[in-house]
């Protein structure tokens, strides 16, 4: 059997046992297990690839397997990894983990909260292994639905109305998206009467311009709502702000990043020719979020609105770098993913604690939290360093690559839009740093706050497992590099050989 | 050939004390991890000073002083022939940095021992301090631009850390806040200034852009932006990023603010670390600078001296003692930029760069001996202000004496350390810029006024009665002072044109009398004028202060430079940009993807009546319609 | 065929019978006249497909057999409707079809 169904297996099978579940305690337990084989599997998986191809390695698929399922439309289970899909599954892995951890006391409907949970992080995992557009498509609508059960049933403050919204926005997006697949669909040429779902057969065929040029924005659009793209953002801070806190963190950490991965996979994969022609449409958009989300975070006094905006903000910045269309700046980008992922897992993780503690998100009511709760305080600055993109950390290495990729371009109108984005360094700085000064730094303003007490273990697991993965890729990137960039020498031959 | 390869644990050291003391500082005594810190400095500075002997004296006897990379190791590969390299790179700069760095470290660890005693937090201290100490290091032996960027990002954020310290007092964290944030924006520049030197010649390896002979800059400077090449933009944003880390104007407003955190990490701070980051910038990229953009190397020159003229003068103004050291800091490091400014390269030519060199390694033990003994007078008094001080020369004669030493050296004062390198940044300056040699001459008039001011201020002017009897500090504080104290007035005597120059071959500097006379009577001149002015207790400061009137409260108020940069980040970038933002996505963009939805809600509120559920209703619209199509079918075709 | 009877007749009968259950089904208000007419309707549709198959082919029985089907179509459906007109009727007190709107918009 293809040992990548196991990351579907498992999950289900973990969320079987859950089913018979009586007591919070054993569902945690049984959900802890589960992502800890989850976590273990996409370890192996990360170290297998990398004891098998070197630098200067040919990259290829491993694991592939391929089933024909619905044969009338040629639909094919069909998965199979590369360097890039294995590191996003080792992400996924990481966060889902870390997730469990940080819902340890969901005491409220625990077994339908964690089922939800896990049938998510399923689809994702789904979404990651399989290279068959339509199958991508069904695990990425499974991903999509239980979010409106978790913010709807589990959140906070107006959830129904922001579950809906967060809902209705993807679910439009959606609706793009399969617009996009279909259309991609039947400019395929036909093997023995059919049209082909497969991404790479897809590949090997120029898809017809004319028709590039009305897939690529549908697909692109389609899939950047889930990336927050400017101006389709908007559930991005309604939702995080309602959900609860491990959804908030696989959401941001991952859900967001099966846009980008869908913007890099189907989008400009598939259709280069249309990215090149109509990128700088995309670029002035993705420009516009980095900035303005972080302008937009400065302001905000809700913990999670602060770091929804700044999470436009960086997610922007993915769609920015793969839109530059070389492997330098598409390496960063896929860098940004997963360190972007685990640090804004990181942050409402941290968020989800410390309003476990003050019952209030909003920074002005707090202050020299730092005293307090040094642990957590500590981990949130690690965080916010991270997001401000200091050396160590891996979102320093993940900008640099995306900033030295867009300074290559060799028009002028790209640099100069890097520059903006480059700008945007500086503004991230402010807001994180006024953030950390209100809320973790000065005096207590709140006499209550002096009896908080500090994390317990499974918050520091979480919390830590995060923070070593962040300086692991920062401190010593090569491996990962290495496996992103062998992994793109197909891809960006099919980008730039147009 | 000498094995340089230890050289990694002169940047590993600090790194691990930081990690262990930063993990587990919490749970041991505190003085554990004091000890820890001081004793793993103590051995990198030994093994700096092994570097140093091995490097002049076993590996170049006698020059020429040829770079080594000692250790280079791939980090991050960016395309395919650009890649990252994390290394160490000795050459005679980074060799006498790496000696002043650790010098002035294990001073402040040492010093720090007493001054931070029963403060909490002490563990979380001393890691920081060696964060801040490896990343200065880090800084000083890069091999490329990359890595420097990297370790400026480093020393930036350790910066925070240490000058937030007090992190309960708001005034700390205003100015942590401030410190990274200014140097966040000048790195951005640094940035875009590497951007720019890759983007036309595909390098930044020192040893490859460093060459004067290199041909790669050829299309850096076809390049033409409004009228300058495109490396003089580069350069020039480079520039940007080190003026940030050097306090030069306009981004000089963090380091007056950077006396919040403790006393010890000032002198850090202002001797050895942060500040002489960008001086060190500059000189390492000196061949680029001198060879293919003279104009920006020129304006470098400028920037120097006009921040060092407009720093003295506020010094001469200011009554916190931490306050004025750290202009005069601004100043000195403006002295530094001064002699890069006008150097040529070469020999007797190099004089500037060799000078810079050589006034930033005396600097440093002067500047880090004037901090530790404004801490240890804090210390004894508990307060910044001049005003709270006076006739303290009997209570801490070891404080009074060291205090003195420096004094006497930074305002040029012979045989003492700080003579030496002035003088011969003077002497660049008369040779090559006559201008900035003025401006710089009236400077060390005024900086030998402002100390002694603070000097007489502190030691003489009058008895004052004090709540406790100031006593002299342990002797964990004064011996660093001693230490630093006969650094202060030997270091001068270090033949240094024979270690470091511009092209690196040692040279034998002319020695200009007529500069060296008119130099040394103009610190005197100012000494003087202290003498007068704040020997005894007398109201003629007063009155000067009130005859000067505007311009006075000018200076006094440091030109209202702070009060610029609060409008353009309160009022322009939050209350302008940011809010309008917030508004924007909140009214406009949100508006409209609400307003989809309202608009959809609408419109099925208005039509649903069509479905009334009138099962009559219906049957009637239906069967009418049949016969309305019927006949209308009838009627076209059937006819 | 039957002797003496042309086919328009069965049909203007038919014709009659349809309409008047239309009619009955748009204007009545009360659901058992409804149901009524609608039996009408079916009646009337019942007699069409018994006429056409004798006159039209004599020699088969498919319009017999699908009278015969409506017939007991029409039986379930009036029970059906009866039983839930009874219901109906129980809940409120009354069944005028206009009146009933718990369940709409």
């Amino acid at each position: 059997m293809n040992i990548l169904n196991l990351f579907i297996i498992v999950p289900l099978l973990t969320v079987v046992v859950i089913l018979f579940s009586k007591s919070i305690k054993t569902t945690r337990v049984i959900a802890a297990i589960g992502m800890t084989i989850q976590l273990l599997l996409a370890s192996w998986l990360m170290y297998y690839y990398l004891s098998h191809f070197g630098v200067n390695d040919l990259h290829k698929m491993i694991f592939v397997s391929d089933k024909v399922w619905f044969p009338t439309l040629n639909i094919h289970y069909a998965v199979g990894v590369d360097g890039i899909a294995v590191a996003m599954i080792l992400l996924t892995a990481i966060v889902i983990f870390a997730g469990v951890f940080v819902s340890w006391t969901m005491e409220n409907l625990h077994r339908e909260f964690f089922i939800s949970l896990i049938i998510l992080a399923t689809g994702v995992f789904g979404f990651f292994i399989s290279y068959d557009l339509f199958t991508m498509l069904l695990y990425y609508e499974l991903a999509v639905i239980p979010m409106y059960l978790l913010i709807g049933i589990w959140g906070s403050g107006p959830k129904e109305a922001h579950a809906m919204k967060l809902t209705l926005m993807l679910m439009a997006g959606s609706a793009l998206i399969i617009a996009g697949l279909l259309g991609i669909y039947f400019n395929t040429p036909t093997i023995d009467g059919h049209h082909t779902f497969n991404m790479y057969e897809i590949a090997r065929y120029k898809i017809p311009l004319k028709a590039q040029r009305l897939f690529f924005p549908l697909t692109f659009v389609g899939f950047g709502v889930l990336g927050a793209l400017f101006p389709f953002h908007t559930w991005s801070p309604d939702g995080h702000a309602s959900a609860p806190t491990a959804v908030s963190m696989l959401h941001a950490g991952v859900l967001m990043k099966l846009g980008t991965y869908g913007v890099f996979r189907v989008a400009i994969f598939l259709m280069p020719e249309a990215a090149h022609e109509m990128g700088w449409f995309f670029i002035i958009l993705t420009a516009t979020s980095v900035i303005y989300g972080a302008f937009g975070a400065i302001m905000q006094k809700d913990l999670k609105y602060i770091n929804a905006y700044s999470s436009v903000s960086h997610v922007g910045m993915i769609t920015f770098g793969l839109l530059m269309m070389n492997a330098t700046a598409i390496d960063g980008a896929i860098l940004q993913m997963i360190s972007h992922g685990i640090m804004t897992a990181l942050f409402f993780a941290l968020i989800g604690m410390i309003y476990g503690r003050t019952h209030t998100r909003n920074v002005y009511e707090m202050g020299g939290l730092l005293r307090v709760i040094p642990f957590l305080g500590t981990m949130y600055v690690l965080a916010g360093f991270a997001s401000l993109g200091l050396p160590g950390f891996s979102g320093f290495v993940a900008e640099l690559n995306i900033f030295a990729g867009a300074f290559m371009h060799h028009d002028l109108f790209h640099r100069v839009a890097t520059i903006i984005v480059i700008s945007s360094i500086v503004v991230t700085a402010v807001y994180i740093l006024r953030f950390v000064g209100i809320m973790l730094m000065g005096p207590i303003k709140n006499e209550e706050h002096l009896k908080l007490k500090d994390a317990t273990w499974y918050e520091k697991l979480s919390t830590i497992t995060l923070v070593v993965s962040m300086l692991g890729i920062g401190l010593y990137p090569v491996w990962l590099t290495n496996t992103i960039l062998g992994s793109l020498k197909p891809i960006m031959l099919k980008i730039l050989g147009g | 050939m000498v094995d340089f390869s230890y050289t990694v644990f002169i940047l590993l050291i600090p790194l691990v004390v930081f990690a262990i003391t930063g993990i587990w500082g919490g749970r041991w005594k505190p003085i554990i991890s004091g000890l820890l810190g001081t004793f793993g400095i103590a051995t990198i500075f030994v093994m700096s000073l092994y570097t140093a002997y091995q490097y002049f004296f076993v590996v170049h006897h006698g020059g020429p002083y040829k770079p080594i990379v000692a250790m280079n190791f791939l980090w991050l590969p960016l395309t395919e022939h650009l890649h990252i390299h994390m290394g160490i790179m000795l050459d005679p700069i980074s060799v006498m940095m790496l000696v002043v760095v650790t010098t002035i470290s294990l001073m402040s660890h040492w010093y720090s021992l007493g001054y931070m005693k029963g403060e909490r937090g002490f563990a979380r201290y001393y890691a920081f301090l060696s964060l801040f100490t490896f990343s200065m290091l880090g800084l000083v032996v890069a091999t490329d631009l990359l890595q420097m960027f990297i370790f400026y990002e480093l020393v930036g954020v350790s910066s925070f850390l240490l000058i937030g310290f007090y992190y309960q007092k708001p005034s700390a964290v205003a100015a942590a806040k401030k410190a990274f944030i200014v140097t966040r924006f000048a790195d951005f520049g640094f940035l875009i200034g590497i951007f720019i030197l890759i983007y036309y010649t595909h390098s930044f390896d020192f040893l490859q852009i460093t060459d004067p002979n290199t041909p790669i800059f050829e299309t850096a400077l076809g390049k033409t932006f409004l009228g300058y090449s495109a490396l003089s933009w580069a350069t020039a944003l480079i520039f940007m990023g080190a003026a940030g880390k050097s306090a030069m104007f306009p981004f000089h407003i963090w380091l007056p603010d950077a006396m919040e955190g403790p006393t010890p990490v000032s002198a850090l701070i202002h001797a050895a670390t942060m500040v002489v980051a960008g001086v060190f910038t500059i000189a390492r990229l000196f061949p680029v600078y001198y060879f293919f953009t003279p104009k920006v190397l020129l304006m470098v020159g400028y920037v120097g001296g006009f921040t060092s003229l407009f720093a003295a003068l506020i010094a001469m103004t200011q009554f916190d003692i931490k306050r004025v050291l750290a202009y005069s800091t601004l100043s000195q490091i403006g002295y530094m930029m001064v002699g890069l400014g006008v150097s040529h390269y070469g020999g007797e030519e190099g004089l500037g760069y060799m000078a810079a060199m050589f006034h930033l390694f005396t600097h440093a033990m002067f500047k880090a001996l004037l901090f530790l003994g404004a801490g240890s007078i804090i210390h004894a008094v508990h307060s910044n202000l001049m005003q709270k001080m006076g006739g303290l020369r009997k209570y801490m004669p070891i404080t009074h004496i060291t205090f003195l030493i420096a004094a006497l050296a930074i305002s040029g004062i012979p045989p003492f350390a700080g003579f030496f390198s002035k003088d011969e940044i003077l002497a660049a300056a008369f040779l090559h810029n006559r201008l900035l040699f003025w401006v710089e001459y009236i400077t060390a008039g005024i900086t030998a006024f402002y100390i002694f001011r603070l000097y007489f201020k502190v030691f003489w002017w009058k008895d004052t009665q004090y709540e406790h009897t100031p006593h002299e500090s342990p002797w964990t504080m004064t011996v660093p002072l001693i230490i630093l104290a006969t650094l202060s007035a030997t270091v001068g005597f270090v033949p240094f044109s024979k270690f470091v120059s511009s092209d690196l071959m040692p040279f034998e500097p002319e020695t200009h009398w007529n500069l060296v006379i008119a130099s040394v009577s103009i610190g005197l001149l100012g000494l003087a004028l202290a003498w007068l002015l704040y020997r005894k207790e007398n109201d003629l400061p007063d009155r000067i202060a009130k005859a000067l009137g505007k311009l006075y409260k000018w200076t006094y108020d440091k030109f209202y430079i702070d009060e610029i940069y609060l409008f353009i980040t309160k009022k322009i970038m939050f209350n302008i940009i940011a809010k309008s933002v917030a508004w924007f996505d909140r009214h406009i963009v949100d508006g409209f993807m609400e307003g989809v939805a309202v608009v959809t809600e609408k419109t099925s509120e208005k039509i649903k009546g069509f479905q009334s559920g009138h099962l009559q209703q219906y049957a009637f619209v239906f069967i009418a319609s049949v016969i309305i199509i019927a006949l209308t079918v009838l009627y076209f075709i059937g006819a | 065929m039957i002797q003496g009877i042309p086919i328009t007749h069965f049909l203007v009968v038919s014709v009659i019978m349809f309409f008047v259950g239309i009619m009955g089904f748009i204007i009545r208000q009360n659901l058992i006249t409804i149901l009524l007419s609608v039996e009408l309707i079916l009646n009337a549709v019942v007699l069409n497909f018994l006429v056409f198959n004798r006159y039209l082919f004599p020699h088969h029985l498919q319009g017999q057999f699908f009278g015969l089907f409506i017939i007991g179509v029409a039986a379930a459906e009036a029970s059906m409707a009866i039983a839930l007109i009874i219901n109906i009727y129980r809940r409120m007190r009354h069944i005028d079809p206009d009146k009933i709107r718990e369940m709409k918009y």
